[in-house]
């Protein structure tokens, strides 16, 4: 089963929250899923919209676990801080760690980065570091107290996919024993598989479903995705060959 | 006086945070709170007393992924 931080889970798919056409098909798209992980943010509030205690009721309804996340800081400082209001409001000590070093490409900033997490792990939060597929930042997260690691597939909402599968296969071989899961750039189910297929432990997924023409359908669809890829990395796929191996038996077959 | 409220200028009698945030009918709001920059925690609200120009953040739950 899929553990963080000494929580099972049976679904390995997590789902972010934003960019849904409304709050009803995120519902339905969060129930169709089956996932029992979802991502927030915090953002400021306004006294006459109040758009926060509505989203908060919603998702109390939908009882799933909460992560939530640091998105849009862009240094250590910031995302302690939100980090801090976080564990407040939602009650958690779970952090998706996000600390942004480029505007463009969304890219973690390693420092900063590993920065926050050793700041966050030493005050007992539970970090789930948004991160490049660098080993040796990993290493460094890993050694600041993460016992999770979230690698980028590509640039967040980019929808393209594993960028990197090496970088992807060679995390998973260094790190055993922690918690990998691939977040950011997945853009169809087969990208949600392959990742599953590589050993990963589980997918975060937002716009890819959010985004979607039918978001309902396409959150079932990363579900069987995520689901079948974990079947298979269980059923140790065959290796790839650059030649031929015939598959039906050629002992037999008739001289003509 | 006036202080900076989720980033626009706010004039308030309130003199501390837990004042300010009844003043805006947030007192039983799922909020969080920062005073320039810092976190406030909901236990330290009546004891943070503002000063003019003081930047408070008020932020709630959101969509996010």
């Amino acid at each position: 089963m899929l553990e963080f931080y000494g929580k099972r889970f049976g679904s390995r798919l997590l789902l972010g929250t934003a960019r849904y056409p409304s709050p009803a098909i995120l519902a339905d798209a969060v129930r169709a899923s089956t996932c029992e992980i979802v991502t927030v943010s915090l953002r400021r509030e306004s006294s006459d919209m109040r758009a926060g205690q509505d989203f908060w009721a919603l998702m109390k309804e939908l009882g799933t676990h909460i992560l939530p996340n640091t998105a849009g800081c862009h240094s250590a400082r910031e995302a302690v801080t939100t980090a801090r209001m976080a564990r407040e409001v939602f009650a958690t000590s779970w952090i998706k760690l996000e600390v942004i070093g480029d505007s463009d490409t969304l890219q973690p900033d390693p420092f900063g980065l590993v920065e926050a997490a050793r700041i966050l792990c030493s005050e007992g939060f539970e970090v789930f570091p948004y991160m490049n597929d660098d080993l040796v930042v990993a290493e460094k997260l890993v050694e600041a107290g993460c016992r999770v690691l979230m690698p980028w597939g590509a640039p967040i909402g980019s929808g393209r996919g594993l960028n990197n599968p090496y970088a992807l296969r060679t995390m998973r071989a260094h790190f055993p024993d922690i918690t990998l899961v691939v977040d950011a750039g997945l853009g169809v189910p087969s990208h949600a598989a392959a990742a599953m297929e590589l050993g990963y432990d589980a997918v975060l997924v937002n716009t890819a479903v959010a985004k979607a023409g039918d978001p309902v359908a396409m959150a079932r669809a990363f579900a069987a995705a995520v689901e079948a890829g974990r079947l298979a990395f269980e059923a140790d796929p065959i290796d790839a060959l650059d030649m031929a191996v015939p598959s039906t038996p050629l002992l037999g077959k008739a001289l003509l | 006086m006036k202080i900076v409220l989720n980033g626009k200028s706010h004039e308030t009698a309130s003199t501390d945070l837990a004042s300010l945030l009844a003043e805006i009918d947030f007192a039983d709001a799922i909020v969080a709170t920062a005073l320039n920059g810092e976190f406030v925690s909901v236990d330290q609200r009546d004891g943070v007393s503002l000063q003019p120009g003081d930047r408070i953040e008020i932020v709630a739950p959101m969509q996010g992924g």
